[in-house]
């Protein structure tokens, strides 16, 4: 099985690989390659793959495919906008960057923001200073490596702040589901995001796709936050019920940074994404808050892992989920408190809420600590929606069905209310809301 | 610090209290492992012919696996053709009616480690089956246990008078192939002990057995057997310890329990085999399967355990909740210095509705030890309103040391409620200040630190279970904290 996939995607690579973007070094493909070519896929007998077999992906072979065609439609990238917020927005469909769609107000001077492939070796230089020595990890990023072709450049210079936030939103799929003989496409976008020192940014990162359409999303976002920066990231995981998505964030913190990860999940058939931070050096923050909402057949996974290298730093994660119809979720969030890391914070929640009796979670919260002057705690919850509050409502005339929207509403209202920009704020309440019976009635109390 | 370092180095000058060999005759096979050394070792033990079967069958199934690697521990590969798989103390052949009829130095060895038989048989109203080097050399109280129907005795034995009841229960909770080490033991046990409680029977006094490695080169395969049928109780004791030897050496034992409708059985147990020494040389590598099965309705099975030996500790033991309305509890303190690493905890597994399980754990870790818990909770479909609490706390002391969790939990079924809670930190310089501004010195207000750190498993334990554990405790962890 794996083998298979491992000879297509190096034939698919062979006959694309004039196409790719010039930017990328070719030693890298070709590293990236041979790692693929070694390792192959991973299987269920991989402890990081236990709870989610990848056969769906590696069966299926997905194409680079051809470039977009010129009539997408409007509607689909409009109701993916967030109009009222002003902000720097860039369309990629398939991977490829559109520059009809985006919109790219003016930014301060110094900063760059900008899609990989537009402006050719442009970017040679910047990549290879901030992301030159990044390890593969795993077949998915090798895949990531080999066909990088475009995706996000965010530079922010030394004591700057881009005001208003950069959207990135990448749409897959085909608008034409007619022809299912075609083989569906694949995309392989690559964001790297640098902050100098006392720079600040919000990134919102959205992955979506043409409704029923089946496509692959392959991405992987690297960040590096230096002393004293501050980012606000979003990816928001809306891809179609037939979609699969595997999504690697890369999160390195110098001195004193902050960053603030929002990880929403909601669509896909089959998604997976891992979040690994590493914090460098003392004062570095990081605060994960996670979401995850499955239905149907779907089955979602979320792997984080935080280090901890220096003293001085903290993290705190939230992650919650809420499991419906015949889908699967997993979480494995790992905490690593290395030797010289005393002092550090660190604490770890997942609560999941099961609302079928299909529906399935399997969740495994890890510490690793090799200091002892440290504050770590984790827990984990898995139930359901809580009798005695059922009775509560019940008892004030408030009806079964509507009780128990409401009150799986607030159980992920914990995460949403978190986040900084009403315009996701609401987006995510319509979603969450939409999934419910008797929406019209909660959305009254929640006003 | 330098204060603590001097507190930790005295600490680990202190050597192993039990570290003498007694020298007797034993009658050892050569090393090596092939299906005429099974053969072999079940002839001696004059064994039916089904049981070397299932010896050859666990054998072929082990010679296909592999050692599994997913432990977070590290040690030399183990070469298991280097290792003696029988050796029975030569006084055997005389068969000892009573204690008196047993080998005097094997009394002495028992004295030595505080635990005489004759003492105990008159004081504690305890049976013991003793265990030295793989053959049962004495059994006590076993008169007053047959009056209630109690079958308590050495494995060997109860393969000879009991074979139905073995052959029933044999390897139906962990069977042959179950993993690496199950497989090995299946294939290569010498001794245990058996229990059977009959029906509606509360054994009438606790249960005991101590196991004792001796001859050098001798991996010790114990294989326990306990079965409580409809409405019994046991309280099984296990402790354990080692004398000081410089080689490595393997113990892989299995324990089996089945609980049937309304039956309980408590089980536990202080380890204590030799850890190594300050430098991480030597140790016993305890590499055990334990598994309780609450087979029937309403059963209850208990595992305690103390774990402060070992240089390996890889142990779970885990409980099947198959019946309705079945509890299984887990309560564990490991203890580990120097350079000893333990990975261990527990596996619940909830198949029946209303199922129950608590798991409290503990885990202390001094020196360049390291000591991580690995938990499962699994709750099936069908079990509906099944109802999990786990707890795992973990103390440091020292900045060389790690505590590491890695708790599972699989919910496949809505009406489940599964909790997880874990903390790691050490002790705090409030709660010493504390201490020591009543007049408490630093030794003592850290042994009481630590004792109500480990308070929610020693209330589990048998009252002289407890003593005994609380001064394994201390000794083990004396001046670890500055």
């Amino acid at each position: 099985m794996s083998e298979a996939a491992v000879s297509h995607y190096l034939a698919e690579y062979d006959r694309f690989r004039d196409t790719l973007a010039a930017s990328w070094p070719v030693q890298r493909r070709s590293d990236a390659l041979d790692y693929l070519k070694t390792h192959g896929f991973p299987t269920r007998r991989t402890e990081q793959w236990k709870y989610t077999d990848v056969s769906p992906i590696t069966r299926r072979k997905f194409t680079l495919g051809e470039l977009p065609a010129a009539d997408i439609d409007d509607a689909l990238v409009e109701k993916l906008r967030f109009s009222r917020l002003d902000c720097h927005e860039l369309v990629f469909i398939n991977g490829s960057f559109s520059a009809e769609l985006s919109r790219t107000p003016d930014l301060p001077s110094g900063a760059t923001v900008r899609a990989l492939q537009s402006d050719g070796d442009g970017n040679a230089e910047l990549l290879e200073r901030y992301f030159g020595n990044e390890d593969i990890g795993h077949a998915f990023t090798a895949l990531n490596t080999a066909f990088l072709n475009d995706g996000v450049l965010v530079h922010v210079p030394d004591g700057m702040e881009i005001p208003a936030p950069v959207h990135i939103i990448h749409l897959g799929g085909r608008e034409d589901e007619t022809q299912p003989s075609q083989p569906s496409p694949m995309s392989h976008p690559r964001n790297l995001i640098a902050l100098g020192r006392q720079a600040g940014a919000s990134i919102i990162e959205t992955y979506a796709g043409f409704p029923d359409s089946e496509y692959f999303t392959n991405t992987h976002t690297s960040i590096l936050a230096q002393a004293g920066a501050r980012l606000d990231y979003y990816k928001i995981q809306q891809e179609s019920q037939r979609a699969y998505h595997i999504g690697k964030t890369r999160i390195r913190q110098e001195a004193d940074s902050r960053v603030d990860c929002h990880a929403l999940s909601l669509g896909g058939k089959l998604a997976r994404w891992d979040i690994d931070v590493e914090l460098v050096e003392p004062g570095a923050e990081i605060n994960l808050n996670g979401l995850y909402l499955t239905g149907n057949r779907q089955h979602v996974d979320n792997h984080t892992l935080v280090e901890h290298k220096q003293p001085h730093t903290t993290s705190n994660e939230h992650y919650r989920g809420i499991m419906n119809g015949r889908s699967r979720a997993v979480f494995n969030g790992k905490v690593i408190v290395h030797e010289q890391a005393q002092k550090t914070e660190a604490h770890q929640s997942n609560a999941n809420l099961l609302l079928s009796t299909d529906a399935e979670v399997d969740t495994k919260p890890e510490l690793e600590i090799y200091a002892d002057d440290v504050k770590c705690s984790h827990g984990a919850t898995v139930g359901r929606l809580d009798e005695n509050m059922l009775f509560y409502l019940r008892s004030r005339a408030v009806d079964e069905d509507t009780a128990r929207s409401l009150l799986t509403y607030a159980f992920a209202d914990e995460v949403i209310r978190d986040i900084r920009f009403p315009e996701i704020r609401e987006r995510l309440e319509q979603s969450i809301a939409g999934e419910l019976p008797d929406t019209d009635l909660i959305k009254e109390f929640m006003q | 610090m330098t204060d603590e370092t001097a507190k930790v180095e005295e600490l680990v000058h202190k050597e192993y209290e039990h570290g003498f060999v007694t020298d007797i005759d034993t009658d050892t096979v050569a090393p090596g492992l092939n299906e005429d050394v099974i053969a072999l070792i079940s002839a001696k033990k004059e064994e039916p012919e089904w049981l070397l079967e299932w010896r050859l069958d666990a054998f072929r199934h082990w010679t296909r696996m592999t050692e599994p690697g997913w432990a977070h521990v590290h040690y030399p590969t183990i070469d298991y053709q280097a290792i003696s798989y029988y050796s029975a103390p030569k006084a055997k052949e005389d068969g000892p009616k009573s204690l008196d009829e047993v080998d005097p130095k094997l009394l002495e060895t028992y004295e030595k480690l505080g635990i005489p038989l004759h003492e105990q048989k008159m004081l504690a109203g305890v049976a013991v089956d003793a265990v030295f080097d793989s053959v049962s050399v004495a059994t006590t109280f076993k008169e007053k246990l047959a009056d209630a129907g109690v079958v308590f005795c050495s494995f060997s034995e109860a393969v000879q008078n009991h074979p139905d009841l073995v052959r029933e229960y044999l390897g139906s909770v962990v069977p042959v192939a179950d993993n690496y080490y199950a497989a090995l033991n299946s294939a290569v046990f010498t001794d245990g002990s058996f229990c059977f409680i009959p029906k509606n029977t509360r054994c009438p006094m606790e249960l005991s057995t101590y196991f004792r490695i001796n001859a050098a080169n001798t991996g010790q395969f114990e294989r326990t057997l306990i079965v409580a049928e409809e409405g019994s109780y046991v309280s099984y004791l296990e402790g354990c310890t080692a004398p000081m030897r410089d080689e490595n050496q393997l113990h892989a034992a299995v324990v089996e329990l089945v609980a049937l409708d309304n039956a309980e059985i408590k089980y536990s147990t202080v380890q204590n085999w030799y850890p190594g020494d300050e430098n991480g040389v030597g140790g016993i590598y305890n590499f055990v399967t334990k598994r309780g099965d609450c087979r029937g309705a309403g059963s209850r099975i208990s595992w305690t355990q103390v774990e402060t030996g070992s240089a390996i500790t890889w142990k779970y033991p885990s409980c099947i909740l198959r019946g309705d309305n079945s509890s299984g509890e887990f309560y564990s303190v490991a203890v580990t210095n120097n350079y000893q690493q333990a990975d261990t905890g527990t596996k619940m597994i909830h198949l029946g509705k209303n199922t129950r399980s608590t798991i409290i754990s503990k885990g202390i870790s001094a020196g360049k030890a390291q000591n991580a818990y690995r938990g499962l909770v699994k709750i099936s479909k069908n079990a509906d309103n099944a109802r999990n609490y786990t707890q795992c706390d973990s103390l440091l002391m020292g900045d060389t040391c790690g505590a590491h969790t890695f708790p599972y939990i699989e919910t496949g079924n809505a009406g489940a409620i599964v909790e997880h809670e874990a903390t790691t930190s050490k002790i705090s310089d409030d709660q010493l200040f504390y201490c020591r501004q009543r007049g408490i010195d630093e030794e003592d207000a850290v042994n009481m630190i630590v004792n109500g750190f480990c308070k929610d498993v020693f209330k589990e334990l048998p009252m002289e279970f407890a003593v005994e554990a609380q001064k394994l405790l201390n000794i083990t962890l004396e001046g670890a904290v500055g």
